[in-house]
């Protein structure tokens, strides 16, 4: 009793208000206006059923390969992050001099902002004049200089290609400090049975660096469902909409005042992700009750 | 032994071929930003013949950028400190005193880590509270949305404080506000520098709020102003790198001053510390 004096719940009020109001409110409040024809050219706004979701998945739409793109973008940086913060991790866990600068550079894109990176990357992979295309040129590997953002071929690629030089320190340094909780003694003991580097890699370095995986992983969904910057400033969906995802195509209706369809997007990545959410935080929750 | 040193060597070079590959590009920028428009065309990494410093001014004074530069760092450092308020109050009281209704509340606020928002109907909430483009529109919307994860670190902070100063605390007679403001709250220093840093940044870096509910340029932040001064100059790529540099600028001394606190809190929740 005495708890609930010195720790009152009423001081969590103004947080927890202000959180409901201007962050879950438009969440749920999505899953009435997704039914309406709310938009910018009338005042009123009628209930309309399901016609939103039903233009979002009918076959004369694009909605569809939006869904589809980001789920892709999603996939991709999932394993390309995963995957190369693990190889440079690996490489980098020991033996490396001059430590403290290297984590700074590699860590250094993800405080930049997407912004900025974005139109770095323009101009480096303009097909013309970049650097990419320059550089290939000038040892001779002419033929791998693409199109890179012009290109529907090319264009989603180099997209997840940018994010993935953005976002994969900062998952190198998760891992390495993972890698680098991992008691010496394993491996020594691991040595005496008479195990190589594969079978000590496999038995001992990949279950201990589960958990820190399993947060990368998580860190890496959770971005790639809601991405937007990278594609909206590479080439705002182009060319065509080839490249549009979820959160660009959201912008799109915002931007032509087709607010019903626009919240009928948002409502649907709020569900999934709520629900992914659900057991992200289950998670969590469990993690620390073992710590 | 010799083959131990050379993958030493090996795992050296790779070190530094990894910091490049991070760094060119940025170099890129830097060095083109003090070339002239026709050197700066080409976009190369060949070093600039004469410095051109009068990009910087051009920049300043075409880009509008000593006011984005205050917008910026007002919605970055307003929103810092609310949320930090907003977020070390809610976790402490979730943290200390453990009923089920604060567990329910804080499994509730750490969901928004997940959950997208959706910026359409944001805009009616925008529109009923009379904050649709205006500067306190986007600093309560930069507050809130950095709740979630605050709370998060917070929380699990404010565990390894010892209990017993808030004991002694009440037996000399403090408010419960108090007892949060004078004693706990200085202990918490250490995590609350950490989120401060993090939220700060997110602030500066945010580009989205801005662009779906700041129609008139003079409340533009830094980021949108320089995705505004790309459109209207993208020939003239030595403004561009001007501006970008200027931009940026800002977050990469942060980052430099703060890089321990940084990437603990970026890396935290994740490894047990």
């Amino acid at each position: 009793m005495l708890r609930n004096k010195t720790y009152p719940f009423y001081f969590t009020w103004p947080t927890l208000l202000l959180y409901a109001v201007f962050f879950v409110v438009p969440g749920l409040i999505g899953f009435y206006y997704a039914l309406t024809d709310w938009n910018s050219y009338s005042d009123q706004i009628n209930f309309i059923g399901l016609d939103n979701f039903k233009t979002l998945f009918s076959s004369g739409e694009n909605y569809v390969s939006y869904i589809v793109n980001t789920l892709k973008f999603t996939v991709a940086t999932v394993v390309l992050k995963t995957g190369f913060g693990l190889l440079f991790a690996l490489a980098l866990n020991e033996g490396i001099k001059f430590k403290g600068f290297h984590r700074v550079m590699i860590f250094m894109p993800s405080i930049i902002p997407m912004l900025v990176v974005g139109l770095i990357f323009k101009s480096v992979l303009n097909p013309a004049t970049g650097l990419l295309n320059e550089s290939l040129r000038s040892v001779g590997l002419d033929f791998l200089a693409q199109k890179w953002l012009v290109d529907v071929h090319w264009a989603f690629k180099s997209i997840i290609g940018v994010d993935t030089w953005k976002g994969v320190g900062y998952i190198m340094i998760i891992l390495l400090a993972g890698l680098q909780s991992i008691s010496r003694t394993y491996y020594e003991a691991a040595e005496i049975d008479g195990a190589g580097a594969w079978q000590k890699f496999r038995a001992v370095t990949v279950p201990l660096l589960t958990p820190a995986l399993v947060v990368t992983t998580v860190l890496n969904l959770l971005y790639g469902l809601k991405v937007f910057e990278a594609v909206y400033v590479l080439t705002n969906g182009g060319p065509g909409y080839a490249t549009d995802v979820l959160y660009t195509a959201i912008f799109k209706e915002f931007s032509m005042g087709r607010y019903g369809v626009g919240t009928a997007l948002s409502s649907l990545l709020f569900l999934v992700m709520t629900i992914v959410g659900y057991f992200v935080v289950r998670l969590m929750a469990r993690e620390e009750a073992d710590h | 032994m010799l083959r131990k040193r050379s993958l030493g060597l090996l795992r050296n070079v790779f070190a530094w071929v990894l910091s490049l590959l991070m760094f060119i590009p940025l170099l890129l920028i830097v060095l083109n930003s003090l070339k002239d428009k026709i050197h700066a065309n080409t976009m190369s990494m060949a070093l600039p013949r004469k410095l051109e410093w009068s990009n910087y001014s051009v920049v300043i004074k075409e880009g509008k950028l000593i006011s984005s530069f205050f917008n910026s760092l007002f919605y970055a450092s307003v929103s810092t400190v609310l949320g930090l308020l907003l977020a070390s109050i809610a976790a402490y009281v979730f943290a200390r005193n453990r009923t089920r209704l604060n567990r329910a509340m804080y499994l509730f606020v750490i969901l928004g880590i997940a959950m997208p928002i959706n910026f359409v109907t944001t805009t009616k909430v925008m529109q009923l509270t009379h904050l649709m483009n205006t500067q306190l529109g986007i600093i309560v919307l930069l507050a809130v949305i950095s709740i979630p994860f605050s709370v998060f670190l917070i929380y699990g902070f404010v565990g390894s404080v010892p209990r017993e100063l808030d004991e002694a605390g009440i037996v000399d007679g403090c408010s419960p506000l108090k007892l949060f403001f004078a004693v706990v709250l200085p202990l918490l220093a250490p995590v609350l520098v950490t989120v401060a840093i993090l939220n700060f940044m997110g602030g500066w870096n945010d580009f989205v709020l801005p662009l779906y509910y700041l129609n008139s340029s003079d409340k533009w932040p830094m980021t949108l102003a320089v995705y505004n001064f790309f459109g209207r100059f993208q020939v003239n790529w030595n403004l561009v790198s001007a501006d970008i540099v200027l931009t940026t600028l800002p977050v990469i001394v942060i980052y430099l001053l703060g890089q321990k606190y940084i990437i603990s809190g970026m890396t935290s929740g994740s490894v047990k510390g």
